[in-house]
């Protein structure tokens, strides 16, 4: 019982808005230390963990080439394609880029998207046009939930697309858990049944993005008459 | 063969330049902060495998002391002014595009393609981790494209990787740090007494009881931890397979599909999930660290109420 102080230090400490850093650290030493772990012991297992998992910052590597291309005009460019085409709002466009990102994720093609190479350089400035093209003058705070909700829609088609397909991770991680346990599925079997759960995903977030519209009219009304 | 170990030592070079640049930039006041924390992360990717255990984790101590404790500065990277960029983006039109679709495109043919794809008889990719590599691959490639077609300074690329590594600063290390603290959880085994309070205290006699447990229980645990995958096996221990299945007679298949998807519920809520909802946030320059999150909490409360009326409607029935 002892080994859960570890997850109380953590909600703490995001609860009183800490460095997360800072925050997992301590957790990490508590967890160890309730479980009887001496402290070198746990500063190696962290340093082991910490270099055994090099390869999830590898993805950083897209910095220098996003930045390049922001440099050369990338996310203007983006914007002046939104702003050609009339029908669009954020809601739709929003709503387009979560059908393509889930479909795509369906297939296994989960690279497609993603914050530093999808959302920050092309999507966010799009969806930040189409506002502009709709409200005029976008106020800051308007603008900063246009962004947030780019990164949720990217998120969220992906989390309930990409359990179609029958390599992805989770998938393989079902099928050898239940295996061990003595029960034999088979991916499709697994990925059948993930097609209900993104059908209601597209039900849902494709309605609240398209209610975004109504929204940021709203709070950009009332931000404009409040100056 | 190109390896994981090729990847790092470009990931090394790549943050060991943010390093030397962030030295020489006057204008940041803490760039000595800056400097030792992508020097230092850039060692980690140059010489961790040859560091022993310990060695890696002061590295570590010291990484989340530097970022933890707000040492670490933005640099003023040389760039262009808005006009100018206007202008580049008229000039160049959609051939923007090319390089940045070029990554995912590289991406996937070099998953797909170069699986078989030999040296001799080494084969030119790691099989093991093909996906990663055809990545590493792919930006590597695009860069080049990008720097022959636009000839920027030499520097231009480096000088533009390191002002967004610093927009983004600490948070760039958090996604790989959360994972660490994953494995001293499993080291720990947290996971075996968060499932003993869930059978203990809740109830669990009924077919619906035991599906609402397990899909909260599975929302709720994967944000602790941010990560689905370590909630999935603790609650299918505990409750998914001896309750569901076993006593009530569950399809085995709906339970655990529906159950990982109530799980990705949570991890839309939690700032454990620090590359889905942390690290967007600092990308996209926003002032509130948890605004994803915020915009995400009603799609996440909807699916999981969705996927608790699913499993119930489809789990006892097929």
């Amino acid at each position: 019982m002892l080994t859960l102080l570890g997850i109380a230090v953590i909600v703490a400490g995001f609860a009183i808005r800490l460095n997360p850093l800072l925050v997992i650290g301590a957790a990490a030493f508590v967890t160890g230390w309730a479980a009887g772990l001496p402290p070198l012991a746990i500063l190696s297992a962290f340093g082991k963990a910490f270099n055994d998992n090099r390869y999830v910052s590898l993805l950083w590597l897209i910095l220098p080439l996003v930045g390049l291309l922001e440099r050369y005009g990338l996310q203007e460019r983006a914007r002046m394609l939104i702003a050609r085409i009339r029908v669009v709002t954020v809601g739709r466009l929003l709503l387009l880029y979560f059908i393509i990102r889930q479909i795509t994720a369906s297939l296994g093609l989960t690279s497609l998207g993603g914050h530093p190479q999808m959302v920050r350089p092309l999507i966010a400035p799009m969806a930040e046009a189409a506002a502009e093209k709709e409200l005029g003058v976008v106020p800051d705070n308007v603008r900063y939930r246009i962004r947030a909700n780019a990164a949720a829609a990217d998120n969220v088609a992906l989390f309930f697309g990409e359990d179609i397909f029958l390599a992805i991770s989770s998938i393989l991680l079902i099928k050898g858990f239940l295996q061990q346990s003595g029960i034999i599925v088979q991916p499709f079997d697994l990925s059948v049944w993930a097609i209900p759960t993104a059908v209601l995903a597209l039900f849902i977030h494709g309605t609240r993005v398209l209610l975004l519209d109504r929204r940021l009219k709203r709070e950009a009304v009332r931000e404009s008459s409040r100056q | 063969m190109i390896t994981l170990q090729f990847c790092y030592f470009v990931a090394g070079l790549a943050f060991a330049s943010f390093a030397i640049l962030s030295l020489l930039d006057r204008v940041n006041r803490k760039r000595f902060g800056n400097a030792a924390f992508w020097g230092l992360f850039a060692a980690s990717f140059f010489f961790g495998s040859y560091l022993a255990d310990w060695q890696n984790g002061v590295l570590v101590l010291t990484l989340i002391v530097l970022g933890g404790c707000n040492l670490l500065g933005h640099g003023k990277s040389e760039t262009t002014a808005a006009e100018q960029r206007r202008e580049s983006a008229t000039r160049r039109g959609n051939w923007l595009f090319a390089p940045a679709l070029l990554v995912p495109a590289i991406a996937l043919s070099g998953t797909l393609l170069l699986k078989q794809a030999r040296l001799g008889a080494m084969p030119l990719l790691d099989p093991k981790n093909i996906t990663v590599i055809s990545l590493v691959l792919g930006i590597v490639i695009a860069l080049a494209v990008a720097t022959v077609w636009l000839k920027p300074h030499p520097l231009a690329p480096l000088q533009e990787g390191r002002r967004l590594a610093d927009m983004v600063g600490w948070a760039i290390v958090l996604p790989q740090m959360l994972a660490s603290l994953g494995a001293i959880f499993a080291l720990s085994v947290v996971g075996k007494a968060v499932g003993e309070i869930a059978t203990r205290y809740l109830p669990l006699d009924k077919p619906f009881e035991a599906v609402v447990v397990y899909c909260a229980g599975m929302a709720m645990f994967t944000a602790i931890m941010g990560n689905a995958f370590a909630a999935f096996p603790v609650m299918t221990a505990a409750i998914g397979l001896p309750l569901i299945v076993h006593q009530f007679h569950g399809n085995p298949a709906i339970m655990a599909a529906i159950g990982m998807l109530s799980g990705f519920c949570g991890t839309l809520t939690t700032p454990m999930a620090a590359n889905f909802n942390i690290v967007p946030a600092a990308l996209l320059e926003l002032p509130d660290r948890n605004a994803v999150i915020k915009a995400q909490l009603p799609t996440a409360a909807l699916m999981l109420i969705g996927n608790v009326l699913l499993m119930e409607f489809l789990v006892y029935r097929f």
